[in-house]
């Protein structure tokens, strides 16, 4: 269970792969970022369409 | 032990949100241990060289794109023959996340074959039949909501989803059937020809991604259920929900 890596730049820079390796891994990052912002804005909006129905319920 | 029980949307969505917080810890616990054996243990490949720990993810990213298409189709299928609710409900609530899924394979496949291949994209058998089912996901969206009905679009979108099964298989066994530039698997129910940490953080990592796809669906069809059902009284009991 040893690292591979000597150091942390050598491991940044996956052995000259870091574009590829860095880019393949940072846009699954921004894929989970962006769906779970994605999921609360859409919580949201239906516990506000939820409140309108209460609030024309209430005006009736 | 009452099977229907849950199939009511009004007591699945109680479940679901007290189920999706632990499926997230466990995503983030299995991500921890397999980035840890991906990207810091496992040694480098001979071959690819350190570009080949992309498949850390790519691989799990893939087959679940494929497995969580199969899951879909399956409520797809339930929703079609038995007409129940939920599991339209579940059908919607997957497909977005399946389409992350099969984003994320095809654009860290796109990552790892130019260095390794000297390309980002070529119309192989393989690639192509997965962007295929990038665009069943789409497809299946774009029509469950094209409906005033959402029942419709249950229906509807159900039909189209069951026929692109066919597109499974096709990616599945394109590596065996066609003579193309993707590689054969690594990894089959034969067995395996990897190196073990490489083989055990690529296990983790798609435990990692199923327990994600679980927690991020069962919050998605909470809000597909309170869409749905925001005249129901059981929504209007919620308090402040």
């Amino acid at each position: 269970m040893t690292l591979y890596w000597s150091s942390w730049s050598d491991f940044w820079a996956m052995g000259g792969h870091a574009y590829f390796v860095w880019m393949s891994y940072g846009a699954l990052l921004a894929a989970v970022v962006v769906e779970m912002v994605l999921l609360r804005v859409r919580r949201r909006r239906a516990l506000e369409a939820i409140e309108e129905e209460r609030d024309l319920e209430a005006e009736n | 032990m009452n099977w229907f029980y849950f199939s009511s949307p009004s007591t699945f969505y109680g479940l679901a949100g007290r189920m999706a917080p632990w499926c997230f810890v466990a995503a983030a616990a299995f991500t921890a241990w397999g980035l840890y054996l991906g990207l810091g243990v496992a040694p480098t490949d001979a071959q690819q060289g350190a570009v080949y720990r992309v498949i850390f993810i790519h691989v799990p990213t893939a087959w679940m794109s494929m497995f969580l298409y199969f899951i879909m189709a399956c409520y797809c299928g339930l929703t079609l023959v038995f007409n129940t609710r939920l599991s339209a409900m579940m059908a919607r609530a997957i497909a977005p996340t399946g389409a992350v899924f099969t984003f994320v394979a095809l654009w860290t496949g796109a990552f790892w074959g130019r260095p390794t291949w000297g390309t980002y994209w070529v119309w192989d058998a393989r690639l192509t039949s997965e962007l295929v089912l990038l665009f069943l996901y789409f497809g299946y969206m774009a029509l469950a909501n094209a409906f005033e009905d959402p029942r419709r679009g249950d229906r509807a979108s159900a039909l189209l989803a069951l026929i692109g099964v066919v597109n499974l298989p096709i990616i599945y066994f394109s590596v065996q059937w066609w003579n193309t530039l993707h590689q054969g698997a690594s990894v089959s129910f034969k067995g395996t020809s990897m190196h073990v940490t490489m083989l055990t953080g690529m296990l983790v990592m798609s435990a990692a991604a199923w327990m994600y796809a679980a927690g991020a669906t069962l919050v998605r069809v909470r809000s597909v259920i309170l869409e749905r059902e925001r005249r129901a009284q059981w929504v209007r009991n919620l308090g402040d929900a």
